[in-house]
């Protein structure tokens, strides 16, 4: 139901203010608002009026903080009573690419303390670039009796200690998905630590994970947990062993294989084949590691129905994946290594057609001998077949103008369109201009754009269209571009949704860091580093807003003056104190 | 009086020039929009350890791959787990340089024959005929003036023992035997 429904027939102008509470108790209010879930529709509705802002704050049941310090759970759990699900975002995105340092801070711990005090019905827990601690895993394993849900996403600071708490006392845990952690593995024990009366896990990731798992351990908690549906192995887990965990998991939807490159015997291979062909409801497959392509036929039978296929850690080349993708019409997000060259590409476009979603990441960053990947051609080539794609993450050793602005007349309806172009600063390879008339396109002609990250050759008229045409930009990243303070000051002028800005390596200096001065409150965070910004200006940015964390981290050895790593954001909770010496707070 | 000699008399002085390019290739331009990053480059080169290489300065421009710290925007954790074909067509070996502070050359050990740390250390050992001390976790190596390192596929230099070994003989490029001061420095802590 839509919020603005609501307020009409609460707005008729001949209902006095008893008549009207009469008519809509709150109770009624609080049970519709239950039913919104989008946490804008509800920061929507609070707005409307007093009545309103209490009926949603004692119905929400899910908080989303996109900055853990943007806000203290103390004044979270003041706001809302009744929070069973949380989801909290730590460090700057930029922390991904070792880029913060160490010991920065978004701990998890204090948050758990008031949770245990204030929540203790809480059931889901979701984290990204979050630290935290085995000390904190263990909390959280005994303080919630309901706890369902865990999801970790590039965090940091625990072991598979911390994992093995969670299982040994969860007893209603539903889901634990472990990903990309920068986590300590001393080893298997941790799955055996589900007690064998435990049956309700749903959904279990541990792809990050690398030691090996006690496999018959794995192989009773899969039997018995009948209503699991997502299951992502790690490497160690064999495809012999796959086979024998798929027999009595039919129901997946959702399978990360483990290592795909041993040996099998053709009766193995039979076997595999039927074991996969009854998992009739799969639609996403991932894992694959080490792929070889003799064993991919096994896949065909549920490629058929296959949603999304993440080879994104199997290094295929263009003829194996050009085989596989020939069974798999249905698919809308593909995920690929750059092995598979822009004849892999092609191979996309031909037998694709639903794609909305790709993403081409590079598989060997170190070798400056070899010279593959992929180039402008193979994007084309997609865009050609797929009119639906929206959402690109495409790493190149090469791009031209003319080629984007082909692949956005395309594909008109790009969402999210992440360009990048290995080698900093590279123009255009056949005109050897800069890239500006790509990005020019992309803004012009793509009108939906959310979330754009640029690269090349990029003088400030680049952001001078930004500026102009990307009015529903919410995300934009930067790198190695720009000529002056001009550029930022475009973006911070005519981007009027923006809410994240990282800049890293560009000739913004105070001049384009002040010229946002109004924008940052309505904004999420900034990010400046390797830029012109000296610490007087972010000194005069903190003082002129003080709802703004300023906060600058210095690199050994540079000058006094210079701000290195500026990081920006608004919070109600003040300056935080969790902060390490190289982070100082302005 | 003859003016000036140019490149293109007789003499053929381009073809005898002493620069840094393979021969058959022209210097090659680097594009950087901002020249903070490229002194960056040559400043965490000359880190700890010394320069790389000497050439490794403003004037000469660095080859267009430079390892800039967090470039390419990949996760680390998707960097430590591709395995490319390429490691497979060379017979799987994964051969590494091992350097050992004052010794006059280097040696190449294949880290793929090892099972694990205590064999690899063994090895290191016997090649060099010296003692590495007791790993622990909290203090590195205690017990002796060495210390085992490695350059891993950031660039940074990480004391050998503390990833697990699988993710080390991925990430590991070469190593290095640190000794003295430099080594216990190493061990406390970090």
């Amino acid at each position: 139901m839509e919020p603005s429904e609501l307020k009409r027939s609460k707005d008729s102008p001949n209902l006095d203010e008893s008549t009207r509470r009469s008519s809509f108790p709150d109770e009624v209010l609080e049970r519709v608002l239950s039913l919104l879930k989008s946490h804008r529709d509800r920061s929507s509705v609070s707005l409307v009026c007093k009545d309103w802002y209490n009926a949603e704050r004692w119905s929400r049941t899910h908080v989303f903080i996109g900055n853990c310090y943007s806000v203290s759970p103390e004044i979270v759990a003041r706001r809302f009573p009744k929070i069973r699900s949380v989801t909290l975002k730590g460090k700057p995105r930029f922390s991904d690419f070792n880029l913060v340092p160490e010991n920065w801070g978004a701990d998890i711990h204090a948050w758990l303390v008031v949770f245990a005090a204030k929540y203790p019905f809480l059931e889901e827990l979701r984290l990204k670039r979050m630290a935290i601690s085995d000390e904190s895993l263990e909390f959280l394993a005994v303080s919630f009796p309901n706890f369902k849900a865990l999801s970790l996403l590039s965090c940091d600071g625990f072991s598979t200690n911390g994992l093995a708490a969670i299982a040994t006392h969860c007893k209603n845990l539903t889901e634990l998905d472990i990903q990309e952690n920068g986590i300590d593995d001393k080893g298997g024990s941790w799955l055996s630590c589900f007690p064998e009366s435990f049956t309700s896990l749903e959904v279990l990731n541990f792809a990050n994970l690398s030691s090996d798992i006690n496999f018959d351990a794995l192989e009773r908690l899969v039997g018995r947990c009948k209503s699991m549906r997502v299951l992502k192995l790690n490497r160690s887990v064999s495809l012999e062993q796959l086979q024998r965990l798929l027999v009595n998991a039919p129901q997946l939807a959702e399978l990360g294989t483990g290592s795909f490159s041993e040996e099998l015997t053709f009766r193995q291979c039979v076997e595999l084949e039927s074991a996969l062909s009854n998992c009739k409801n799969m639609y996403t497959l991932s894992g694959l590691w080490d792929a070889k392509g003799i064993y991919l036929p096994a896949l065909y039978p549920v490629c058929t129905h296959l949603t999304f296929l993440n080879l994104s850690y199997a290094a295929l080349r263009s003829d194996e994946l050009a085989k596989l993708l020939a069974h798999c019409p249905r698919l809308k997000r593909l995920w690929v290594l750059d092995t598979v060259e822009d004849k892999g590409l092609e191979a996309v476009g031909m037998n694709c057609p639903l794609l909305e979603e790709l993403r081409v990441f590079p598989a060997d960053l170190f070798d400056e001998e070899i010279i593959h990947g992929v180039t402008e051609a193979g994007f084309v080539a997609v865009s050609f077949g797929c009119p639906r794609l929206h959402y690109v993450l495409y790493f190149c050793c090469q791009m031209t103008n003319a080629a984007v602005a082909t692949i956005v007349q395309n594909c008109p309806d790009f969402t999210h369109f992440r360009l990048c172009i290995m080698n900093p600063g590279q123009p255009d390879h056949i005109t050897n201009e800069p890239m500006d008339e790509a990005f020019g396109a992309v803004v012009k002609t793509c009108t939906k754009l959310q979330r754009l990250s640029v690269s090349g050759r990029l003088t400030d008229l680049t952001f001078e269209y930004i500026g102009r045409y990307a009015k529903n930009l919410e995300t934009l990243s930067v790198a190695f571009a720009g000529s002056s303070d001009w550029g930022m000051q475009c973006v911070m002028g005519g981007c009027s949704k923006l809410r994240k800005l990282e800049i890293r390596d560009c000739p913004f200096g105070n001049a384009a860091l002040l010229s946002g001065l109004e924008k940052y409150e309505s904004m999420r965070s900034l990010w400046m580093s390797a830029c012109n910004v000296t610490m007087n200006g972010c000194r005069l940015l903190a003082r002129e807003m003080p709802r703004l964390n300023v906060e600058v981290m210095k690199e050994d050895g540079s000058d006094d003056s210079q701000a290195d790593k500026v990081y920006v954001y608004r919070s109600i909770a003040g300056p935080r104190r969790d902060a390490p010496p190289s982070v100082l707070t302005l | 009086m003859e003016g000036s000699v140019g490149y293109d008399n007789d003499l053929n002085l381009r073809a005898t020039e002493l620069r840094l390019g393979l021969p058959g290739t022209e210097p090659v331009s680097i594009v950087r929009s901002n020249k903070r990053s490229l002194q960056q480059v040559a400043d965490d080169d000359c880190g700890v350890n010394g320069c790389r290489s000497d050439d490794q300065n403003e004037t000469a421009p660095p080859p267009p791959k430079a390892q800039i710290v967090g470039w390419p925007p990949i996760r680390s954790y998707r960097k430590n787990n591709i395995q490319t074909k390429k490691n497979e067509s060379e017979g799987g070996g994964i051969y590494v340089k091992v350097s050992m502070d004052g010794a006059p050359y280097l040696r190449k050990i294949d880290l793929k024959i090892y099972s694990g740390y205590p064999e690899l250390l063994q090895a290191i050992e016997n090649m060099f005929k010296f003692t590495i001390g007791e790993y622990s976790e909290r203090e590195g190596y205690k017990g002796s003036d060495y210390a085992p390192t490695y350059e891993d596929k950031d660039g940074d230099w990480m004391l050998v023992g503390d990833v697990p070994w699988e993710m080390f003989i991925t990430s590991c490029k070469r190593l290095r035997i640190m000794k003295g001061s430099e080594a216990r420095g190493l061990g406390c802590g970090v």
